[in-house]
């Protein structure tokens, strides 16, 4: 695996700059106690490592299904989460490894916006004030100046002076997104990790927040990790792609490459998986039997060979490797 | 044409709150055709869901209450029918498949007592011929070592195992009509298209009529004969599938296909509606959609337009399609 980092950083730095973000063989487990058996019994191997890099300016996107790591890769890379393995490294600075303070200063840099927004809110705190707390806390504004740039970053987001003291559960799901998204933009991060931002939304509320994602993106330069189990949104907003599964990275390329190219079987069948609106489209699809294995006894050798057509002896015996295959497209298959 | 299994007269399902009436469902007429695949689709609030419940009579009440209207199954009037006769019905020849098939599912009882439940209450079978039963509904919907299944607790199994044990159970009494209510949604994608496949299965051999409730306009694509759109309570157009997505004629509908992100379809920038669903408390007497719409006129803010048939089998409820709004 750490070669395939190695590569990464060969291809991506490109010279000086290096990337803003760089995980390194990170690994997550989190123990299982009790149960029927009332001790520990093992561990569920969240993230079990996974190496990339995002680049300053670059949106990158994880996808992949649910228990396959993607937002345990999100919190542990935010230190929201201690890491079991590895490291994750934040503008040349081993986050891991920051003394508290350090660490407080940081998280400045990097901000979350999370997928439900009502239970990430305090229904109790007026959204404005929610929205400058962290600058208070910081102590990065006085008193006075907060409700201006509160203001001024609602604004930005599509919200109007008038909601500064209003409640959130005035306010609908797609302007909850909205606060959420000022929320962390008013610390002027550099890297805003947004966990499943839009799942949560409608149709016509979500194009109008993936939008605003990316008009921020542009304007304050920002880094985002995206994480997503839509890939049809990921397309849309990210320079490079991920696909996970079972805490394991599969592949990962450009967008443009991973869409018109996919390698990995599991990409081809997430792919064919999302219906198209389109009712006179006739397509091929590939539909994976079973269900996802358990995190917690991840199968041998590669781990989507109980669910993979084209699944052969080797698959059950050896992990395949994390390989190059040109034009920064990464895959883990052996026919690939 | 299929002859007409159900079919909603004038609906009309409101539920009070302190801050007002919200008629959650306003006025909707549509109807379903025997072995037919019908999508209601709109977002979060619009009533598709209280369309269905309301058709199966489980409107929690107070506050809801069905205050108009008619649903006419299989020549009968629901709304007239007795509570006895209703929960005869229920389950039997309308049964319903939920969005979190965790919460619809009762966690103390294994998941062979819950199937066979209907087939021995409604079917009056006894317990070894239920069993039985239950065991080859089980094979069906595609879950493999149905006997040992039969004995498991629903939290030993996954989220798409549950979703088909609900739709095995649905299925037990051979029902006319299936309303899936978002029966995907909770699910991942490639689970999702082992649902979706199997409901498609399942149509093809029982010929049952499915209702489907969805936000996914690509899961409408796939699955739909003719598809029913709402917003704010009404239904705002209906046509068969095809023609519906050939041919959107209301502003709100062309909106919803060219927001959504298709894949290997990237755009520069996604086409969004402007605005938000309007507060369902007290709507007025005009378009619901208006101050979304980009052709808004002077009459979609005064007047509801009617729901009016303008090409083969396609309603639309928009002035842009009436004399009257022609002549502005």
């Amino acid at each position: 695996m750490s070669e395939s980092v190695v590569q990464l950083d060969k291809q991506q730095s490109g010279g000086s700059s290096q990337p803003l973000v760089r995980v390194d063989n990170l690994k997550k487990y989190f123990p299982i106690t009790g149960g029927v058996f009332q001790r520990r019994v093992g561990d569920v191997k969240a993230v079990d490592g996974v190496s990339f890099a995002i680049n300053r300016g670059e949106s990158f996107g994880l996808v992949g299904e649910s228990g396959c790591g993607k937002s345990t890769i999100g919190r542990t890379l935010l230190r929201l989460n201690d890491k079991t393995d590895g490291t994750v490294t934040f503008d040349g600075q081993d986050l891991h490894k920051l003394s508290k303070s350090d660490l407080r200063n940081m998280r400045t840099k990097m901000q979350i916006v999370f997928q439900d927004p009502f239970s990430s809110l305090n229904p109790r705190i007026k959204v404005g004030e929610a929205i400058g707390e962290a600058l208070i806390d910081h102590g990065l504004a006085s008193r006075k100046d907060v409700k201006n740039r509160v203001i001024e970053t609602m604004k930005i987001c599509g919200l109007a002076e008038y909601h500064y003291d209003r409640f959130p559960h005035e306010f609908s799901g797609g302007q909850r997104q909205r606060i959420g998204i000022a929320r962390a933009l008013i610390m002027n991060p550099e890297f805003i990790v947004a966990d499943e931002p839009v799942s949560a939304l409608d149709v016509s509320i979500q194009a109008q927040i993936i939008n605003l994602l990316s008009d921020l993106q542009r304007e304050k330069q920002l880094t985002y990790l995206f994480i997503s189990h839509d890939l049809s949104v990921v397309e849309h907003l990210c320079n490079r792609v991920g696909v996970m599964y079972l805490g394991t990275m599969m592949e990962m390329a450009p967008t443009d490459e991973l869409f018109s190219n996919p390698l990995h079987p599991y990409t081809k069948a997430l792919m064919s998986a999302i219906p198209i609106p389109d009712p006179t489209l006739k397509r091929e699809r590939i539909v994976l039997q079973g269900d996802i294995p358990s995190p917690a006894n991840p199968p041998s050798g590669c781990k989507f060979h109980t669910r993979c057509p084209m699944a052969a002896d080797i698959c059950k015996q050896q992990v395949p490797e994390y390989r190059n295959v040109g034009n920064e497209h990464f895959v883990a298959c052996h026919f690939a | 044409m299929a002859k007409e299994l159900v079919e909603f007269r004038n609906l009309e399902t409101h539920f009070k709150t302190s801050a007002g009436t919200v008629k959650a469902v306003n006025d909707v007429s549509f109807s379903i055709r025997e072995g037919e695949t019908l999508c209601v689709v709109g977002e979060s609030g619009c009533g598709k869901s209280v369309t269905a419940m309301s058709l199966m009579q489980l409107i929690e009440s107070p506050p809801g209450k069905i205050v108009g209207g008619e649903i006419i199954f299989e020549g009968k009037d629901l709304l007239k029918l007795s509570k006895k006769d209703m929960s005869r019905l229920r389950g039997n020849e309308i049964a319903m498949i939920f969005q979190e098939p965790m919460s619809s599912l009762n966690p103390v009882f294994t998941i062979g007592k819950q199937i066979t439940e209907p087939l021995l209450y409604h079917l009056g079978m006894t317990q070894k011929e239920a069993k039985a039963r239950a065991i080859e509904l089980i094979t069906m919907v595609g879950i493999p070592r149905p006997e040992k299944i039969y004995d498991s607790y629903p939290h030993e199994l996954s989220g798409g195992m549950r979703q088909r044990i609900m739709i095995a159970i649905a299925l037990s009494c051979n029902p006319k009509l299936l309303i899936a209510d978002e029966p995907t949604t909770a699910l991942d994608v490639t689970i999702q298209a082992q649902i979706l496949d199997l409901m498609r299965d399942i149509k093809g051999k029982m010929n049952t009529a499915i209702m489907m409730i969805t936000h996914d306009l690509g899961v409408v694509a796939e699955m739909a004969d003719f598809v029913v759109v709402m917003y704010a309570g009404k239904v705002i157009e209906e046509a068969p599938v095809l023609e519906l997505f050939k041919n959107p004629q209301h502003p709100y509908t062309q909106g919803l296909l060219k927001a959504k992100p298709v894949i290997n379809q990237r755009q520069e920038r996604l086409y969004s509606i402007p605005g938000q669903v309007p507060n369902p408390v007290d709507l007025g007497d005009n378009c619901h959609f208006h101050d979304r719409c980009e052709f808004c006129m002077e009459i979609c803010k005064a007047k509801t337009p009617p729901l009016r048939t303008h090409a083969d089998g396609h309603k639309t409820a928009c002035w842009l399609y009436e004399e009257e709004g022609k002549a502005q």
